[in-house]
């Protein structure tokens, strides 16, 4: 089958790649630290690694973004000189990369037939091109309008045009970078059976991804990273989850949280028809009602882009509503200011932390006392009480388990996972009656990762806070929420129980099915 | 009436000259996301370099050699600071203006030192079409540069849309990490749509001093480059939507000449401050379009950055 590929396009056969000694310096980290790799025609070898593991500086050496301070580079067994994309696209190597590498105001055509040469010289062949993008859909199961604007498609077809771009030039080795992160479950389903069947007609695989599940299910063979290094590679089919987290993170992790039942306490949080317009203008939120009680976690699941942000930021009084209101404790707190609503016991973790959730010219302490730096005990009148905020500042680095140096740290040295405890060190002992937890654990590792939903599951019994968890990755949904609501397009498809619900059912509402229309 | 009509009409179209030539080439630099703030300053260079060589040799064809080479020269220079050593585009471009504003004041009074006119280029009528009636006189009696300047607009449509070259400028300033993952040469492209700027702007420059004004005086485009800016986002970085602004714009420049010629009782700070005023108003006007800039304008390309 691969040969009706060819037909239409020059197929660039890569039968091994290996690369040796890969060392990757950048200032301050040592993201590759000699290592060996290879992939062999007709398998998905995975790479599989914690954030800053070293897996995406890899394949982006490989792929000719980077370039290597040691080692070699053999495709087909011959040396290689890889120093940009071109020079991969050549020896048949193709990336998709994790965040879209698409003009969103070209076409499908004409985002494939970007660098290329053209048929007619100096005259662009878009006709021809979608034509043979035609063929290629065909063939390969990916389907997509070759005509249609880049910024009208769904997140899923946008990767086809990814992988579609990769065939056009006739790779034969595609690199994957965490294509699943923004896909529902069914597009993973779909996704993972024509990367099945492209396998069988020849083509060969690197699929980097942290999801373990999915790793086990589409892999051939496993390489695990950690701090830049080889801990292992390893046939999938002597793999298990646990195993593979162990290996990652170098120590026993607890895949599962522990989730005690509460006792729901009275509605702290309800929203009543909620419209609210997005950036472009548009209703984002298309009358939304929720309820949140007491000492319970509500999960809003769905793909990204459906009104999550918007509906965070409503609540947290960042966005003003067109229509509906907004109770905590059952006042009437709709257009209330942000600093109002803060002193009234809401907190917010922001999913965009590195612009909304923390100053980052501000050390640790100042970050730490943010919200509440005009209070007792940080103020005293005008005056700012700094024996307090620094007491207070060495207790919730301690508590919170902030890795840093001291608290006069700039934040901007901290890693992700440690500025996430920050932030949460800062918004829970706030003691908040309502959180708005939104993608709380989005690009953090393992650990870290492991920590926030500890906090927040704790945060629930201790303090019988509100939860509002926003989060696009369903397992984290599943693992902590009591209730799930399922967001598509502005509108809520469900609110169902969490141990009520199968996965494919959660994925038919996130696709935009209502929940009373599931068969 | 007619007369009049005529008149204010066929002094738009000669009007717009200078600043099709200039926004035209503006437009390719900011689509490959390069916003160049030096325009004024380059055409005042192509102006008098243009202006010096027709005053010293009377050969129309050099003077205008000379303003492209300045152009080229300024635009080399331009793409250096702000593709190569990614300066903060905005404010160099603020520099370049200077600078061309400058350099050129100082070699005129030091190379020429009083006002002098030259013989610029004449009017070209075009056999048959410009004996039609009314349009005959409007359009095809102008002289080669303007001509050229309404050429253009058709000619970049066609490079931006019809070929690959075009599709790579719009591109490389929507998602240049998308363009260089496919291969397409950042740098290449952006030096490329610069230069071609600097060359455009020196023409701008030529067609004020040798071809419709046939002077030089220090600061003589009174910041049309900047007008030329404005254009661009006035037609939403479109070749002919810049042409519709280009028009509307000397369309009321030259219904204000006519003003001023005519003697009528309007304070000439007034009517001169009337272009201006209508492009502030028209570009306030069309700020609800939400048409967006180039999403990687003013931004300088690093292999490996998101």
């Amino acid at each position: 089958m691969i040969k009706n590929s060819s037909k239409i396009i020059n197929l660039i056969k890569v039968e091994t790649v290996e690369m040796r000694g890969i060392v990757k310096q950048f200032p301050g980290v040592l993201a590759n630290d000699h290592i060996n790799f290879d992939v062999h025609v007709g398998e998905v070898h995975t790479l599989l690694g914690e954030n800053g593991a070293g897996k995406s500086t890899l394949m982006k050496i490989l792929y000719g973004i980077y370039h290597q301070d040691e080692g070699e580079i053999y495709v087909n067994g011959k040396l290689v000189n890889i120093r940009s994309p071109l020079d991969a696209i050549r020896l048949g190597i193709g990336m998709v990369h994790q965040h879209f590498m698409l003009v969103p105001t070209l076409t499908v055509a004409e985002n494939v037939a970007l660098g290329l040469p053209s048929s007619r010289k100096f005259l662009l062949d878009l006709d021809m091109v979608t034509e043979r993008i035609k063929e290629l859909v065909k063939i390969n199961g990916l389907y997509v309008d070759p005509e249609a604007k880049v910024w009208q498609l769904s997140v899923g077809e946008q990767q086809r045009v990814e992988i579609l771009k990769v065939l056009y030039r006739g790779a034969s080795l595609l690199i994957l970078d965490e294509p699943t992160a923004v896909l529902t479950p069914q597009e993973v389903e779909e996704l993972f059976h024509v990367l099945r069947s492209m396998i069988k007609r020849g083509y060969t695989i690197i699929f980097i991804s942290h999801k373990l599940r999915e790793v086990l299910s589409l892999s051939n063979r496993i390489t695990i990273l950690r701090d830049g290094k080889v801990v292992k590679t390893l046939p999938a089919v002597e793999a298990t989850q646990e195993k593979l987290a162990r290996l990652m993170v170098g120590r026993e992790v607890l895949l599962q949280v522990e989730h005690p039942a509460v006792k729901l306490g009275k509605v702290a949080l309800a929203l009543e028809g909620i419209w609210v317009q997005g950036d472009e203008g548009l209703h984002a939120l298309r009358g939304i009602d929720l309820e949140v009680h007491s000492g319970e976690i509500l999960g809003i699941a769905g793909v990204s882009g459906n009104g999550q942000s918007e509906l965070a930021e409503v609540i947290a009084g960042l966005r003003k509503p067109t229509q509906g209101k907004v109770f905590i404790k059952g006042i009437n707190v709709t257009n209330w200011s942000p600093s109002q609503l803060l002193d009234y016991g809401l907190s917010y973790i922001p999913e965009e932390r590195m612009r909304d959730g923390v100053v980052q010219e501000f050390n640790i302490e100042e970050n730490l006392i943010l919200k509440d730096h005009i209070h007792p005990p940080y103020a005293k009148g005008i005056f700012m009480n700094f024996h307090k905020i620094g007491q207070e500042s060495e207790r919730l680095i301690k508590n919170f388990d902030i890795r840093t140096p001291s608290r006069y740290t700039s934040l901007k040295s901290l890693s992700g996972g440690n500025i996430q405890k920050l932030i949460l060190a800062r918004e829970l002992s706030r003691k908040p009656s309502v959180l708005v937890a939104a993608q709380p654990t989005r690009g953090l590792d393992i650990s870290a990762t492991e920590y926030v939903h500890r906090q927040l599951i704790e945060q629930r019994i201790k303090l019988k806070t509100a939860t509002l968890l926003i989060s696009d990755d369903l397992d984290e949904i599943l693992s902590l929420a009591d209730r799930i609501a399922v967001i598509y397009e502005g509108e809520i498809m469900g609110v169902v129980k969490r141990n009520e619900v199968s996965v494919e059912e959660l994925g038919m509402m996130m696709g935009g099915v209502h929940k009373d229309n599931i068969p | 009436m007619e007369a009049i009509i005529i008149g204010i009409t066929k002094s738009a179209i000669r009007l717009a000259t200078p600043y099709l030539y200039a926004s035209i080439g503006e437009t390719l630099g900011q689509l490959s996301g390069v916003l160049n703030l030096g325009v004024d300053g380059v055409m005042l260079m192509g102006a008098f370099s243009a202006f010096y060589t027709v005053l010293k040799t009377g050969n129309l064809g050099l003077g205008l050699l000379v303003a492209i080479v300045v152009g080229a020269i300024f635009g080399l220079l331009i793409a250096f600071v702000n593709v190569t050593l990614k300066a903060e585009q905005g404010i160099s471009g603020i520099g370049f203006y200077i600078f061309g504003q400058g350099l050129s004041s100082v070699l005129f009074s030091v190379m020429i030192g009083s006002v002098h006119t030259v013989n610029g280029f004449p009017p070209l009528p075009i056999p048959w079409f410009s004996d039609l009636p009314l349009v005959g006189e409007i359009l095809f009696q102008q002289n080669i540069l303007v001509y050229g300047a309404f050429a253009l607009i058709p000619l970049s449509w066609f490079l931006l849309t019809k070929t690959p070259l075009g599709l790579n400028i719009r591109a490389v300033g929507q998602n240049p990490q998308a363009a260089d993952s496919l291969g397409v040469n950042i740098v290449r492209i952006r030096y490329f749509t610069v230069i071609a700027g600097g060359i455009l702007s020196g023409i701008a420059g030529a067609s004020l001093s040798i071809a419709l004004l046939n002077v030089f005086q220090q600061n003589l485009t009174n910041g049309m480059g900047f007008i030329a800016v404005a254009l661009v986002y006035f037609g939403a970085w479109r070749p002919l939507s810049v042409l519709n602004g280009a028009l509307l714009f000397s369309t009321v420049n030259a219904i204000q000449i006519w003003v001023q010629v005519k003697g009528i009782n309007i304070p000439p700070d007034f009517t001169l401050m009337m272009p201006y005023l209508v492009t502030i108003v028209v570009l306030t006007a069309m700020a609800k379009r939400r048409v967006r800039p180039p999403a990687a304008l003013n931004k300088p390309f690093q292999r490996g950055e998101e």
